[in-house]
């Protein structure tokens, strides 16, 4: 079976190299009577326009995605990076912080040519699933998508707006491509496992990659699902800990300190793999990694920082969490610019 | 006298037994049917599916959210599952759960309570669902069923899996008294009419309905026309018939093993208030844990038997 698929916008042919306008008119909705269409001008303007015009297609065979090369798929992680900035501070809410830190784990997934999914017909069945079990942090999941072809970039600012399918947490009935609702959290890693399960229902290769939080995992449902999937041999679902080392109200070493990750769920039957999550080489091999066993359930433990990629800026701000706040315009604009 | 004794009503099965023969029949037919339990496949009766389709169900253990959220990533994959455990741990343990991976996003999970009300008996009430109903029913889209024997169980049954979408059917531990006959014309959110009346209707579900016949007649050995409802779905709820018993008889007593609160009381409530006011008494379990001891007595205890209908009626005829 043959599937045909977009190229990923940021590494269209001839773009390459080609600066994306950074131009950021953001205004507050305070300030702004024709918000949020004077947003869609970050978007609209310069490159991003010609790359919305300039899709080229690729076929791959089923099983065999798409694979970019590490600097490309790094290009991708800063577009991703920018998306979430511009997303979150033009809707005014959202987790920015929370969204830059898994930005390595899911470009790696979505480009790296370890999830066979169609954009244009995402309820293929043999597709394999992506489930976000951290909710909170769907802005980089929406970046992921849009890049990958299964909406307009352009709809990134209509994030958390009354009326579009982009809600705060992800919705599987109003946005084709997502997997789970997710957004009470500990329930993505059960839900994957389902999946998993019913692909050895229907004997299909689909795949299953489940991302968590590590405050999440103070949750009893994973712990649960963590010995249900080592029982089931699940070979075929991945999950990755984020762990960004912090929640809500502080370090996860402060409100919850679930020590080794690796040594505790080594015992459950689980292969587990630490690694250096912001890094697109650690991510990647860890995934190729994770493919090549087959006999049981895999988990990364992603040791992320919270809103890589702007670290500066947040310690400027003096608050290295920030968490659940978009960043404030100005703040933004030097985010972005750090970013280029 | 027992339960459906004074209508001349027979023992038959426990709804929980004709739901685990009826599932284990349609899985041949039912190809997509997979069934998640939470280690009481042998209490909830969906043992024999298991037995028949090893490959098709999956027993995670003493972990109801677990269960119920591998339940969902099974339907998201274009399965229908059965999710089965006592009323009072899928949906007091799961409620969460049922909210985020099964309603929210509409997917096809039967829920499946078993062991609801206080005819459990002696195990006591950390084991009976009393307010399984009132929480199931809270949920966007979900639909509800309480089939009162084993032929509309099995009836039902079928309907649930033929329904495309996120339902719950509640199924009681003792035998029950075979209310119907042969067969029974189930159609989800149409309430059958098993005595016609004009003084009074008595709407009832599960249990609730022998007891509601037994009450009917000794009232019509008094002189009244009762009217008997099987109200089996609680939603989305027969407008229709309980609107049409108010106008046409102006008094309705509503009977259920469940709490006062947010069952099928409530539900009928909610029709004859907003399209036809009327009378309308209620005998339930009230507001209250039950305890330990025999099934029958425990009824007894907490008024949910015939009598308490008859005086209910009374109070309205009156």
């Amino acid at each position: 079976m043959i599937r045909v698929r977009r190229r990923p916008r940021s590494v269209l042919s001839g773009r390459k190299g080609t600066p994306r306008s950074e131009s950021l008119q953001i205004r507050s909705p305070e300030k702004s009577e024709v918000w949020p269409e004077s947003y869609y001008g970050i978007f609209l303007t310069g490159e991003a326009l010609v790359a919305s015009t300039e899709i080229s297609q690729l076929d791959f065979e089923k099983n065999e995605g798409l694979k970019l090369s590490i600097d490309e798929l790094k290009q991708i992680a800063t577009t991703l990076r920018k998306n979430i900035i511009k997303m979150t501070t033009a809707a005014n809410s959202g987790h920015p912080s929370s969204s830059l830190s898994a930005v390595e784990v899911v470009t790696a997934l979505y480009f790296g040519g370890f999830m066979n999914y169609d954009a244009k017909n995402p309820g293929w069945p043999e597709r394999d699933r992506f489930v976000l079990s951290k909710g909170h942090a769907v802005p980089v999941l929406y970046a992921a998508m849009a890049e990958a072809g299964f909406f307009s970039e352009d709809q990134l600012s209509t994030l958390r707006k009354l009326g579009s399918p982009l809600e705060g947490h992800p919705n599987l009935k109003r946005l084709p491509g997502i997997e789970a609702s997710t957004g009470s959290l500990g329930q993505g890693l059960s839900i994957g496992l389902g999946q998993a399960l019913a692909a050895r229902v229907d004997k299909t290769s689909s795949k299953v990659f489940v991302v968590i939080g590590d405050g999440e995992m103070g949750e009893g449902q994973i712990w649960e699902a963590l010995a249900s999937a080592a029982k089931y041999k699940v070979g075929n679902l991945t999950a990755i800990i984020d762990q960004n080392g912090y929640q809500q109200t502080g370090s996860t070493k402060e409100v919850l300190d679930m020590g080794d990750f690796q040594k505790k769920i080594e015992p459950f039957g689980w292969h587990v793999q630490t690694i250096s999550g912001n890094s697109m080489e650690e991510v990647v091999e860890a995934l190729k990694t994770a493919e090549s066993i087959t006999d049981r359930p895999k988990m990364i433990v992603s040791k992320t920082k919270k809103g890589d990629g702007i670290l500066p800026l947040l310690e400027e701000a003096g608050d290295t969490n920030f968490h659940g706040k978009p960043l404030p315009p100005a703040m933004a604009e030097k985010a972005l610019a750090m970013l280029s | 006298m027992a339960l459906g004794e004074a209508s001349g009503l027979k023992l038959g099965q426990a709804t929980r037994d004709a739901f685990g023969d009826a599932l284990k029949d349609l899985g041949s037919e039912y190809k997509d049917v997979v069934t998640v339990d939470g280690d009481v496949g042998n209490s909830t009766r969906t043992e024999p599916f298991a037995q028949a389709f090893p490959d098709r169900a999956f027993n995670v253990g003493i972990a109801e959210s677990n269960m119920v959220s591998v339940a969902g990533g099974l339907a998201s994959s274009g399965k229908t599952s059965v999710v089965a455990s006592f009323a009072a741990f899928l949906l007091c343990n799961a409620y969460d759960q049922i909210r985020m991976s099964v309603a929210f996003p509409a997917l096809n999970v039967k829920l499946v309570g078993s062991h609801a009300g206080i005819s459990i008996g002696e195990d006591g009430p950390s084991q009976m669902g009393i307010e399984d109903v009132a929480l199931a029913c809270s949920l966007p889209g979900v639909v509800v069923m309480v089939p009162c024997d084993a032929v509309s169980t099995k009836a039902a049954t079928k309907a649930m899996l033929d329904h495309k979408g996120p339902t719950y059917l509640r199924l009681g531990r003792p035998k029950a008294p075979a209310v119907y006959q042969g067969g029974c014309d189930f159609e989800i959110g149409k309430a059958i009419t098993l005595k016609k009346g004009d003084d009074i209707t008595l709407i009832a579900n599960g249990l609730m309905v022998p007891a509601a016949l037994d009450a009917a007649t000794e009232l019509e050995k008094k002189g009244h026309s009762v009217r008997v409802i099987d109200m089996h779905t609680v939603k989305p709820i027969d407008e229709e018939a309980i609107i049409a018993a108010a106008k046409e008889t102006g008094k309705i007593v509503v009977a259920e093993e469940h709490l006062s609160h947010g069952g099928l009381g409530s539900a009928v409530s909610m029709v004859v208030c907003e399209n036809s006011p009327v009378p309308v008494a209620f005998v339930n379990l009230g507001d209250t844990f039950a305890e330990s001891g025999d099934g029958d007595g425990l009824l007894e205890k907490y008024g949910l038997t015939s009598n308490e209908i008859v005086k209910a009626a009374e109070g309205l005829l009156s």
